[in-house]
């Protein structure tokens, strides 16, 4: 870091403050006591600097600041690092044509390409700046997975990666296409992105849409009519059947654009799929897409707020794609209001008052096995019947005091749960600071049954996060390790975590992954928007550092063989939001995983699982023959007898499963 | 890298032969260099670009300066008007509405100061030291939805419910002009296309409607405190300034 330089861009940034001398301004900016920078102390506070937290709320409780992960060195490549049960294996960079990438400041790429951004000619600016600058034009954000390719959604198009060697993933294909914010689906040849920003164009160009010319002096600015044809905002889809030449094949545009999207299968429809969009940006003007309206519903019955809207793309025909309903999921059934739903009234730091009406989803997770989807809705969340997936019903809502912004959602395995995420701040704050209440900007657990969420826990990444590291809850998947709920999951700067909410009322960490700040003098967007399971490993999608591989190794809360029964599952595709049921094989390392978790709550005598251990691994050394199989259905008959004595539904369940697999197992 | 097929007739042993250089081939390609691929519009072939090229974003716009500027202005006045509460009320719903408007303002001024500041550009339209004139030296306008400085001073002089009445409707207006901003910035040609500007704004706009809805209904509940519209002063800038 060239403190040199940056001190003499704070000091231009400060003067440029002391001339500002609005009345207003002045009176606006006056800070709260200026945490400790070198200014002195009349002089106006630098906006770069992080501001502290406030104290904790009465009653509540913040992060552990005694954890490693607290103190690690700053660096954008360099940064300290801090692992439990999880292994890197590699960090890809982002591709050149996605950074601004630059060692100096003087090459002149640099130059020009800040010059596009509106900075002076000769400006000086330190590396760590650079990246303020380009922050969320080029962040990365979610993953699709397919095969061996892996597709990373970025503000300014996807980069297809190659992961047959995981650690040795190589970039494919790089696909220029601004908009933001570059979410991604895959199925088949057809691979799905959403777009919001207004500089999103029909064909992919980077050039975004021309100002106005500058007006003459005194006058104001012209605002001509924006409506332009050329503009896309909504899902993009695109063929992949030459991965190396991906072709747009459709581009279905919506009033709010795409925030993010869920593809969605229907179980009893081979022909065609679904994607539900969620739009949380400004309605467009009917100028540029008819029909298009952002009035209350009072107003408008029409308005495109208060909404999702399916998306039906024939395999067969993908440009036919087209908006097929507009499902008002926030209806009040009773007297048909549009606006049926609210927050309850959050008690909570930036929505301290009153409740407010939910008027978007953030992001639907689809769970077509059980026929029903979670969304995850600012200040709801809910869950729809999707049996029908073109007219979703709602049949549950919750809200919550302590959740700000409800963001996400997976279920477990079994249906019986639901892990929502609340994004407070947005995900560009500091929200892991130790006076950061642990309740806020956390998971909620949910169980789930008869069509009912109840409220059972919260969870929180443990360690404390500095005040210059965005973190907060975001996204996740299931790590399929059999006999357990555990769930892989980003929390931006704060690193990787990984959680086993098994038993819904006391979620724990059994690892995680984190770096230090990017910079440790203010906040440099960063960190792990995703973090996925995928095929054996986990990827980490880091906004600024690239493509991130890991992998498990054991520790006293994962063995050895949990880990391969993980990975003995194997998919040809992975959606998250789309989630798919996990079936493990019959396979003797799932049953290995079960009796190491029958031997680690000690559910069944010591010398019982002892007896199965020998003799799995007999089975394996002789390749199953029949002795060692009629051996194992011995035991698996002794394990149904003695079933009965294991009080722990979790227990039972393992029971049951590894008794399954000893009668008929596969190798 | 593709291969041309040598038009040849295919006899059986050679068919296979081009099939397994075909098979090498793809294998290379996988393992090539990385493509850069910029697709055409829906139906449109792709375009590969060169391995050199770097990113490019769309110009900056000087609507999207002045909204910041402009916005920081605004937000300034709303901190200012939240600063009245603690000496002038004792709503205690006011009192907690009035915190989180004044966080979350103050924290958007410092979010915009920096994106200012990051580019090089003044936090501010007035001229320097002349806070009263613009960077053309014409006097400044004021914000959509600000209040007049006769309605500041009303606000400043009213206290109890009168003052709760009078801070809850100057509200509603000044947030409403704030969503008046948002509207425009996306309505210019060639702006709001900046990643974190866009962000910002979106959220601007979210936040502020939620506040106008909180607030529409405390006023609603405060049907016991009644003020005249003749004694509210409480126009909009535009009118009171022309």
């Amino acid at each position: 870091m060239n403190t040199i330089r940056k001190a003499a861009l704070y000091s231009a940034a400060l003067t440029v403050l002391a001339v500002s001398a609005h009345s207003l301004a002045a009176q606006a900016a006056a800070p709260a006591p200026a945490p400790a920078t070198k200014a002195p102390a009349a002089a106006p506070e630098n906006p770069f600097a992080p501001t502290p937290a406030p104290p904790l709320p009465a009653g509540m409780t913040g992060s552990d600041t005694s954890d490693p992960r607290y103190t690690l060195k700053p660096g954008l490549y360099d940064a300290g690092e801090a692992a439990m049960g999880i292994k890197h294996l590699a960090l890809l960079k982002k591709p050149d044509a996605f950074q601004i990438n630059a060692s100096t400041p003087d090459d002149p790429r640099v130059q020009k390409t800040l010059t596009q951004l509106g900075m002076p000619p000769g400006m000086k600016m330190p590396p760590a700046m650079q990246m303020v600058i380009a922050q969320l034009a080029f962040a990365n954000s979610d993953f699709a997975f397919q095969g061996n390719h892996l597709f990373q959604g970025n503000f300014y198009g996807i980069n297809i990666y190659d992961i047959s060697n995981p650690a040795k993933t190589s970039l494919l294909t790089s696909l220029i296409c601004p908009g933001g914010q570059g979410d991604v689906s895959v199925y088949g040849k057809l691979l799905f992105m959403s777009v919001e920003m207004p500089n999103g164009r029909l064909d992919c160009s980077a050039e975004g849409f021309a100002p106005p010319p500058a007006p003459k002096p005194g006058t104001p600015p012209s605002r001509t009519p924006p409506a332009d044809p050329a503009r896309f905002r909504g899902v993009r889809i695109f063929d992949i059947s030459d991965i190396k030449n991906p072709k747009q094949v459709a581009a279905v545009q919506t009033c709010r654009g795409s925030h993010t999207h869920t593809l969605v299968l229907d179980p009893n429809d081979k022909d065609n799929v679904y994607v539900y969009v969620s739009g949380t940006s400004f309605v467009r003007p009917a100028e540029e897409l008819a029909g298009c309206s952002g009035d209350a519903p009072d107003k408008d019955p029409n308005t495109a707020l208060f909404r999702i809207e399916v998306i039906k793309v024939p395999l067969a025909h993908p440009d036919q794609a087209k908006v097929v309903s507009s499902p008002r999921v926030f209806i009040d059934p009773r007297t048909g209001a549009l606006n049926g739903l609210n927050n309850g009234g959050a008690e909570h730091g930036d929505a301290k008052a009153k409740s407010e009406d939910t008027n978007q989803c953030h992001d639907i997770t689809v769970y077509s096995a059980i026929g029903l989807a979670a969304g995850a809705c600012s200040g709801n969340g809910i869950l729809l019947d999707i049996k029908d997936p073109v007219n979703p019903k709602r049949v549950d809502a919750v809200n919550d005091p302590n959740y700000s912004y409800w963001h996400s959602a997976s279920f477990s395995n079994d249906g019986s749960k639901v892990v929502f995420t609340d994004e407070w701040g947005g995900g560009l704050g500091a929200r892991c600071r130790p006076n950061d209440p642990s309740k806020w900007g956390a998971d909620a657990i949910f169980n789930l049954k008869d069509n009912k969420l109840s409220l059972q826990s919260y969870y929180k990444l443990p360690a404390a996060q500095g005040d210059t590291e965005n973190c907060v809850a975001h996204n996740g998947s299931l790590i399929p390790i059999p006999g357990r709920d555990i769930e892989v999951q980003a929390w931006y700067q704060g690193g990787i975590s990984i959680m086993d909410f098994t038993d819904p009322a006391k979620p724990f960490e059994i690892a995680y992954f984190d770096r230090g700040p990017i910079d440790p003098k203010m906040l440099v967007l960063g960190g792990d928007w995703s973090a996925y399971w995928y095929n054996g490993n986990i990827y980490g999608s880091e906004i600024s550092r690239g493509l991130d591989i890991f992998e498990l190794t054991p520790t006293k809360f994962l063995s050895q063989n949990e880990i391969d029964a993980a990975k003995a599952v194997k998919v040809a595709e992975l959606n998250v939001q789309n989630q798919q049921k996990i079936m493990w094989p019959n396979k003797l390392v799932v049953a290995k995983a079960y009796v190491d978790q029958l031997t680690r709550s000690k559910a069944l005598p010591e010398t019982d699982l002892t007896a199965i251990s020998d003799s799995i691994q007999q089975a394996e050394k002789s390749k199953l023959n029949k002795k060692s199989a009629a051996k194992l259905k011995t035991l698996a008959d002794r394990l149904d007898s003695s079933s009965a004595s294991v009080s722990d539904p979790a227990d039972s369940k393992r029971v049951a499963a590894l008794s399954a697999i000893l009668k008929a197992p596969t190798a | 890298m593709r291969v041309r097929m040598p038009e040849i007739p295919c006899k059986p042993a050679f068919a296979l032969a081009v099939f397994a250089l075909a098979a090498a081939t793809g294998l290379r390609a996988q393992s090539g260099p990385p493509v850069i691929v910029e697709p055409g519009a829906p139906g449109q072939p792709s375009k590969t670009l060169p391995a050199d090229t770097r990113p490019s974003v769309p110009p900056a716009s000087q609507a999207d300066v002045e909204f910041m500027q402009g916005m920081i202005m605004h937000h300034s006045q709303a901190v200012e008007m939240t600063a009245l509460i603690a000496s002038h009320t004792s709503n205690p719903a006011l009192t907690s509405l009035g915190a989180k408007i004044s966080s979350s303002q103050s924290d958007e001024i410092r979010f915009m100061q920096r994106w200012l500041v990051a580019r090089g550009q003044p936090t501010d339209m007035s001229m320097p030291g002349m806070p009263e004139m613009d960077m053309d030296g014409n006097p400044m306008k004021p914000m959509p939805g600000m209040l007049s400085p006769a309605q500041m001073q009303a606000l400043r002089a009213a206290r109890g419910p009168q003052f709760d009445s009078l801070f809850l409707t100057g509200m509603i207006q000044h947030h409403n002009g704030a969503l008046i901003m948002v509207h425009d910035l996306f309505n210019t040609a060639g702006a709001g296309q900046d990643a974190d500007l866009f962000n910002f704004a979106t959220d601007a706009d979210n936040t502020q409607r939620a506040e106008i809805n909180i607030m529409q209904k405390m006023l609603d509940k405060n049907s016991s405190v009644k003020i005249s519209s003749e004694k509210s002063s409480l126009k909009t800038t535009s009118e009171d300034t022309q």
